[in-house]
């Protein structure tokens, strides 16, 4: 009876989650400009944090699970539902849909902690570690731009790519998913400084263009 | 600001980075028979070097790993960059850099190339970063 307490408690509980730049919401949709750079937070993602020698039995046994691992700064590798993000050497981010949870049905924390083991390393589930700012639109870069010290020229910054760096001051990890389309996965406390400040370096393309 | 060129995410600014002090200080091969004087030398006597000084840097806000630099302390110049665990390397100061007064004489860090063994790059690099020298430039 407990058991089945719980399930129904978690299910239960996904009706009540926020995420949290959820109070932004309106604001996000009020500051966004169709056609010149739309900002909105992403679904709640099932996001593993994974440590893990790539080059190791475990480190290959990880891999078969998340469709490859990066080998070096800014490669994500992955399947068509998940990315695996590079933020070392030997530590890597596995992002994939809310569904993949365990607690929704998903496996991915548990088949990652089975493809571990015992072996050195870690996976944690950091599912609500971060969330997700999605920006897109092709006024998109010059917003990053504004407080981001990378060059992000599609020369050097191209998309299936993803680097570890600072926004508005703000550590967050930056994923270009397509020519005009960025994912930002800042930690939860920093949701609302960083929504706001995007919304900030979004409204002068909200006026008319001055020539 | 120094432009400072991880060797695993390529050039990126100091304000990524954080400062580890002295490289190349051995722990003591028998912490016990050190007396207070000697303890209190290793834990916080450091150089204090007019020119080319090995150091320690952690790339905090990028791979999270540490490695070791060779900055000139008088000109900013990154002279060299490598990893921890390696003994430093020779560098031979270019006539034009004006180091004439700044000593590059092997100093007591020279001689232990023992990095702390728990250095967090011990399970990592795939590719071994070989010395990536600071683009030319990139110091000022
Ligand atoms: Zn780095």
């Amino acid at each position: 009876m407990a058991n089945t307490a719980a399930l129904t408690g978690i299910n239960g509980l996904r009706d009540i989650r926020r995420s949290p730049a959820y109070h932004l919401t309106e604001a996000l949709a009020a500051g966004s400009v169709p056609g010149k750079v739309v900002l909105n937070e992403g679904p709640f993602q099932t996001m593993a944090g994974v440590r893990v020698d790539p080059r190791s039995e475990a480190g290959s046994r990880i891999a078969a699970v998340t469709g490859g691992l990066p080998a070096h700064c800014g490669e994500v590798t992955g399947t068509d539902s998940i990315s695996v993000l590079w933020l070392g050497p030997s530590e890597f981010m596995a992002v994939a849909p809310e569904a993949a949870h365990d607690s929704l049905g998903g496996n991915l924390i548990g088949s990652l902690m089975e493809a571990l083991g015992d072996a050195p390393g870690q996976v944690v589930d950091l599912s609500a570690n971060r969330t997700t700012f999605e920006l897109s639109g092709p006024r998109a870069r010059a917003v990053l731009e504004k407080g981001c010290a990378l060059d992000l020229h599609p020369r050097s910054f191209t998309p299936g790519t993803a680097l570890t760096t600072e926004v508005g001051n703000i550590p967050v990890v930056l994923q270009k998913t397509a020519e005009n389309s960025f994912r930002l996965f800042p930690r939860a406390s920093f949701a609302e400084f960083l929504g706001r400040w995007l919304l900030d370096a979004m409204r002068e393309y909200a006026s008319p263009e001055v020539p | 600001m120094l432009l400072i060129s991880c060797p695993n995410c390529g050039p990126r600014d100091e304000t990524e980075f954080h400062y580890g002090g002295q490289a190349h200080v051995p722990y003591p091969e028998n912490p016990n028979a050190l007396n207070d004087k000697e303890w209190a030398q290793f834990l916080f006597y450091r150089d204090n070097t007019k020119g080319i000084f090995a150091e320690r840097w952690l790339h905090s806000t990028g791979c999270r790993q540490w490695f070791n630099m060779l900055r000139d302390t008088l000109t900013y110049d990154i002279q060299a960059i490598y990893p921890m665990g390696t003994p430093r390397p020779d560098v031979t100061v270019p006539a034009a850099a004006e180091s004439g007064t700044a000593s590059t004489a092997a100093d007591s860090t020279t001689t232990g190339d023992s990095a702390p063994s728990i250095s967090a790059s011990s399970i990592a690099p795939a590719a071994t970063p070989a010395s990536a020298t600071a683009p030319k430039g990139a110091t000022k």
